[in-house]
């Protein structure tokens, strides 16, 4: 086992150099020339050639951000750090409010087939409605640029999280409930001692799923409402078609967002059970 | 300099005069001596026991003061001596009687009154146009009328529009047309905005793709894809004007999409527009990336064209008539100083860092100082590629309602005049020009020439419905 990794991590490194080192030699910028006329000059020499940064300009660039993730240079230009921490404030703030909503009703309707199919439709509609589709809406009626990215956290990460709660307790084995109701347990008795622990799984794959949504929202709502954020951050670099900022913060999107997916992946261990 | 302390006026013991040696805190350089914004250390250093502690009490001092002080023809030691003889109330009572000291107070303070509010939140979209708005944060033009101004960079128009009708940002950057149409309600909920200040004329190009250096003729260009950053903004009327005077419909003939400034270049790269017009340093930077060449400066369609605006709406200016009053300062300022070609590379590096345009320093530079290599092999210098100037005119404003009447953004009958009016403050804006010692034109209509044709703003409907090709 311990071989299979050890191949496994040599061929994923062989894959990285291998990948890295291609790009490195397709992205080297051409040979400045010695004399540069003044029209030269002012259109940036050769170094202004369109291209795809290489690698080692990124890496250098990441060096430099994340040796000082944390500096404060003004409204709009702040470290990396920063800008991240906004993010994750904004995605965990949407995100819980999400689940302060989304677990009860998801019990409801799982549990109540009438509620089921009178909440159905709704869901239905809601749920494929594209997040920035509620941008507008929600600067308009929050009045609060803040307010509204939070909203739209919330709105796009409450359906998978609805929708598993609901399918999970509505899945739950009718022996185990029939056992429940002949020792008398009442219904909130049954819920918490019974439906949760067996829907858990469910419930926690939906969180994964919507966390995931969320991170996946912050970023296209940041660059739209700004001032602080990845999303912003990734906006700012963009207006300055500066590539080996915007690879890098594509990195560090996917670096969080592989994070916040463990953790929930680490929760989800905790809660499975084998029948 | 000497300056002159809030000690009291009536008080034979004190002095009023600060010498070149002074070393009173007031007298350190930096500390200044804002009648408005006191430094602490000065209520400190006047006597104790009557010196004023806050700012309206400062105010009513410093008036009694320079009235005392022009009695006695500047000169302190016959003030003191006089003082002391006569006792402080006598004296005070004595010129109360023959001069009208508190409607001296009353009217210096309606012009010069306490700030309603001092943090504020002004937006910009990062172009130079913006150059007023954002240099006046790093050099200072803001805190110098006791603002504390944060200068937020905003992704586009609509959000712009969007933040300032939510009240998150108290004024902001917009496009000359957007006051207009905001309080019209043409494209969002109506809401009275008013125009106090242009921010730039001129500063747009036309720009093309590199590949149809060959196509100089606009009627070479059926079929094109064209990007404008706004609907109801300069680019996209002087555009259509462009295209039209050339007999290119621009309804028909070519598409015009609504692209976002730092987009069109990556746009105008991939081949998904052909051509843009667009504030810079988006068409500089086209040529810096290869990838476009600029065709026309839009101050040869129109020399003097307005562009981009200082707005906020109707209801914070009443509301914090004070504060408005000093941002527009500020403004004013900020815009006169931008005007001189002297200042421009230095704005250029003050305005090019991350936290403001984020662009190159040499593309900046370029489009400031209209020295720039125009992506066709030549190096062309065109001081006044960009200018400044705040006066609003209100044949302007009437010459962008003809245009946006005459492409179908506004129906029915319009009051040309009582809107342009209503939104472009051009007599408040120029009486407080000249009083801030600037040169203001004192009318507010003029007959303007674009590409050779006359616009008189006394007929408005006339010259709306004057072209060939229109919606009317």
């Amino acid at each position: 086992m311990a071989s299979l990794n050890v191949r496994a991590a040599v061929v994923s490194i062989t894959f990285l150099i291998l990948v890295l080192g291609m790009w490195e030699m397709s992205a080297q910028a051409p040979e400045a020339e010695t004399a540069m006329t003044e029209y030269e000059r002012l259109m940036g020499g050769a170094d202004q050639e369109s291209r795809v940064p290489p690698p080692s300009k990124v890496i250098a660039l990441a060096w430099e951000e994340l040796s000082d993730p944390f500096y404060d240079a003004g409204a709009n230009d702040k470290g990396i750090g920063i800008q991240l921490a906004y993010s994750i404030y904004r995605v965990l703030t949407g995100y819980l409010a999400a689940m302060a909503i989304a677990l009860p009703i998801g019990f409801l309707i799982g549990m109540s087939p009438l509620m089921y199919k009178a909440l159905n439709p709704y869901i239905q509609v809601l749920r494929p409605i594209s997040p920035l589709a509620w941008m507008p809406l929600a600067l308009f009626i929050i009045q609060d640029s803040d307010a509204s990215a939070i909203f739209v956290i919330f709105i796009c990460s409450i359906w998978p999280m609805l929708l598993n709660t609901a399918f999970g307790v509505a899945n739950v084995r009718e022996d185990w409930i029939n056992v429940a109701r002949t020792h008398e347990l009442g219904p909130l008795r049954t819920a918490l001692t019974v439906i949760l622990p067996a829907a858990a799984p469910t419930i926690l794959t939906g969180m994964r799923i919507s966390i995931g949504i969320a991170w996946l929202v912050i970023v296209a709502a940041e660059m739209l409402v700004g001032g602080t954020g990845i999303g912003y951050y990734v906006w700012n670099e963009w207006n300055n078609l500066d590539l080996a900022s915007v690879i890098f913060s594509i990195l560090m999107i996917g670096v969080v967002g592989m994070v916040l997916d463990l953790i929930l992946g680490r929760a989800q261990r905790l809660v499975e059970y084998k029948e | 300099m000497t300056m002159n302390s809030l000690g009291n006026p009536f008080d034979g013991d004190q002095s009023l005069i600060h010498s070149k040696t002074c070393e009173c805190p007031t007298c350190q350089p930096g500390t200044g001596a804002s009648l408005l914004m006191p430094a602490t250390e000065k209520v400190q250093e006047a006597k104790a026991s009557d010196a004023p502690t806050d700012s309206e009490a400062m105010l009513d001092r410093a008036i009694e003061s320079a009235v005392v002080r022009s009695v006695f023809g500047h000169n302190d030691f016959d003030r003191r001596s006089f003082m002391k003889m006569m006792g402080a109330g006598s004296a005070a009572a004595l010129l109360g009687s023959v001069f009208p000291m508190d409607k001296a107070k009353a009217a210096v303070k309606e012009s010069l009154g306490k700030l309603e509010k001092t943090k504020l939140n002004v937006g910009f979209v990062p172009i130079t146009c913006a150059t007023p708005i954002i240099m006046a944060h790093p050099m200072g033009f803001y805190e110098r009328y006791g603002l504390d101004v944060t200068v937020t960079k905003t992704a586009g128009w609509a959000v712009a529009r969007d933040k300032s009708l939510a009240g998150e940002y108290d004024a902001s950057h917009m496009l000359t047309p957007m006051p207009l149409a905001m309080t019209m309600g043409a494209g969002s909920t109506p809401e009275p905005y008013i125009m106090p200040a242009v921010e730039n004329i001129n500063g747009q190009a036309i720009v093309l793709h590199v590949d149809h250096k060959d196509k100089r003729d606009p009627k070479d260009w059926k079929g094109f894809k064209f990007g404008v950053p706004f609907e109801y903004s300069m680019h996209n009327f002087l555009l259509r004007y462009y295209l039209a005077e050339n007999g290119v419909d621009p309804d028909k003939d070519v598409q015009i999409r609504v692209v976002p400034p730092p987009e069109m270049v990556a746009n105008l790269r991939a081949g998904n527009l052909d051509g843009y017009l667009s504030p810079d340093p988006f068409n500089q930077r086209a040529v810096w990336e290869k990838v476009g060449f600029i065709h026309i400066l839009t101050k040869d369609i129109w020399e003097g064209h307005p562009c981009c605006a200082f707005a906020c709406s109707q209801k914070f200016a009443t509301e914090n008539p004070n504060t408005y009053g000093a941002l527009l300062r500020a403004i004013i300022d900020a815009t006169q100083y931008s005007q001189s070609t002297e200042n421009r590379k230095e704005i250029a590096e003050a305005i090019a860092p991350k936290n403001y345009l984020n662009q190159p320093v040499p593309v900046i530079q370029q489009v400031l100082t209209g020295y720039y290599a125009d992506g066709l092999g030549e190096v062309q210098n065109v001081p006044d590629r960009i200018d400044f100037d705040p006066f609003p005119w209100h044949s302007m404003g009437v010459w962008i309602l003809t245009q946006m009447k005459r492409w179908g953004y506004i129906e029915g009958d319009v009051d040309y005049k009582a809107i342009a009016e209503q939104v472009y403050l051009a007599g408040e804006t120029g009486k407080l020009m000249q009083e801030m010692g600037y040169s203001a034109p004192s009318e507010t209509y003029k007959t303007h020439t674009i590409m050779g044709k006359t616009f008189d703003p006394a007929k408005p409907e006339e010259y709306a419905r004057s072209f060939a090709i229109g919606r009317v």
